[in-house]
């Protein structure tokens, strides 16, 4: 039998944390506090990438997704909502939608693990990267250099967009 | 004097390994000690912040400021403190009970976790992180939720709309702020705060980096908030903005968190821009909270002289005017590193 090590009890906690707040998250009648646990789950799996010394994408995770994109969702939600705020995030009863939601819940599992799987990620046992930042950056400014600037002008071309759809178009 | 702190730290943690304790868990102990001076440090620090903060107001706009209690008032945050302390907590009746009572209570934890990676001295980081840097700015994104959840929790259109501005405000001089220290990261090109104040051996990136610092002089004071940028509580037409609904201790809490972001702001300040713990004479502890003291009297200096400036003013300036420059900044010293390795420096 193999021993439980500090470093396990601590996967199990921070995993645990993760899954109660995607669950409050789903679970929640109030759309705001959906939006809050759903941070807590981003800040979750950050402390997973910690665990995993990948402290530089733990910290990316909280800076973009805890500190930006939440923020931008619970505005759009405060900016659009209205009624009770106890009744804002209805459970939909009918069983049709379950079905659907279950379908997509399936795909999105099965896509996620076929990506990984077929990837061919190497995998790294028992050694820390020393300079992981640099390591990272050679790889996106250098091999994926052409992906990383793609990303970048679609980010642009959505940001463009927002900007038109926000203020419309001036007619002549 | 120099090694007084971290020669205490070792002479504690070899003590509780005579002792019999495992290393894994003395270090733990001393990390949980550390956190403890950290926190004590900073609250009886913002008593002396407070009082410094009024007296400086007093003097700028000529009149005394607080001078009844003890010497040149130095007791009177002290009783304002008792005062908070014993004050009604209310919440309101209609406020989304649970996010209005943690918010606060956030706010301070992540302030207080910015403390973790600030070289307070030489080798006198908490945590010595290779991404140091980079911790202070994610934690420091996460301030803006705690702001979100005040003014959500509060249930008060006050509330909702000072947190609206101060998110709105915090979230786009963030950019600014990341940019402009990319020019100090590229020329020490390290992460790591230690090794950012030892790069600085022969020259203090102030000179190196002017513009860096006035874009993060600027940004910060937004990101924190303050005068001018303090628009997110302007008395006159927003009563308190986020603070409106909250008494007693737990608005003594925003007010102390403030005052802790100020501080490590200033500290970072001094960290990357003027040489961290470097000096002559006096050891490195002394010289950093020297320096981080100067740099929060500028601070105060710019909230009592300049008058607010409008909301939409305030999110142009930085989005045409800060991050563009820090831009410029960064392609400026690209250039001017492949230049000087090229000259052969």
């Amino acid at each position: 039998m193999s021993m439980v090590t500090i470093n396990d009890m601590a996967f199990v906690c921070i995993a645990l944390f993760t899954i109660l707040s995607a669950l409050g998250m789903v679970l929640s009648r109030n759309i705001v506090h959906s939006a809050l646990a759903l941070i807590m789950t981003f800040i979750g799996v950050a402390m997973l990438f910690f665990h995993l010394d990948a402290g530089f994408l733990g910290l990316v995770q909280i800076l973009v997704y805890a500190g930006a994109i939440s923020v931008l969702i619970i505005f759009a939600i405060m900016l659009v909502m209205h009624g009770e705020p106890n009744q804002t995030n209805r459970f939909n009863p009918s069983l049709g939608t379950h079905l659907w939601g279950a379908y997509i819940a399936l795909l999105m599992t099965a896509g996620l693990v076929a990506a990984i799987w077929f990837s061919g990620l190497p995998e790294v046992k028992g050694r820390t990267v020393e300079d992981a930042v640099g390591l990272l950056a050679e790889l996106l400014l250098g091999k994926y250099v052409i992906a990383f600037e793609v990303a970048a002008v679609l980010l642009l071309l959505a940001v463009v967009g927002a900007i038109i759809l926000a203020r419309g178009v001036e007619e002549k | 004097m120099e090694h007084l702190f971290t020669d205490t730290a070792y002479m504690l943690t070899s003590w509780m390994v005579g002792l019999g304790i495992k290393p894994v868990w003395a270090d733990l102990i001393l990390l949980v000690v550390q956190w403890a001076i950290i926190i004590a440090i900073v609250t009886v620090n913002v008593i002396i912040l407070i009082w410094l903060e009024r007296k400086v107001s007093g003097f700028i706009q000529e009149r005394l400021g607080p001078n009844r209690l003890g010497p040149f008032g130095a007791f009177q945050t002290i009783a304002d403190a008792m005062k908070l302390l014993t004050k009604e907590d209310i919440i309101p009746s209609r406020a989304d009970r649970w996010i209005f009572m943690s918010a606060p209570l956030l706010f301070i934890v992540v302030a207080v976790m910015l403390y973790a990676v600030l070289p307070l001295g030489k080798d006198m980081a908490v945590v010595d992180l290779n991404v140091g840097l980079f911790y202070f700015i994610s934690l420091g994104s996460l301030s803006t939720i705690c702001l979100l959840m005040a003014g959500w929790g509060s249930n008060n259109k006050w509330s909702l709309l000072g947190a609206m501005r101060s998110v709105a405000q915090m979230i786009s001089y963030e950019i600014p702020l990341a940019f402009s220290l990319l020019g100090v990261v590229m020329i020490a090109g390290s992460l790591n705060l230690g090794e950012i104040v030892n790069a600085q051996n022969r020259y203090w990136f102030i000179l190196l980096q002017p513009v860096a610092f006035l874009v993060y002089f600027i940004a910060a004071t937004a990101e924190l908030n303050r005068g001018p940028f303090d628009m997110p509580e302007a008395e006159q037409e927003l009563t308190a903005g986020v603070y409106t609904e909250y008494t007693g201790m737990r608005w003594a809490l925003f007010f102390l968190a403030e005052y802790t972001n100020l501080v490590a702001v200033s500290a970072l300040a001094a960290t990357l821009f003027f040489g961290g713990g470097q000096g002559h004479w006096l050891p490195s502890w002394i010289w950093i909270i020297i320096k981080t003291y100067l740099i929060m009297l500028v601070f105060m200096w710019m909230k009592w002289t300049f008058p607010r400036i409008r909301m939409d003013h305030l999110m142009a300036f930085s989005w045409k005017v800060l991050i563009p420059v820090s831009l410029a900044n960064i392609l400026v010293t690209g250039l001017g590193i492949e230049f000087f390795r090229g000259m052969g420096w």
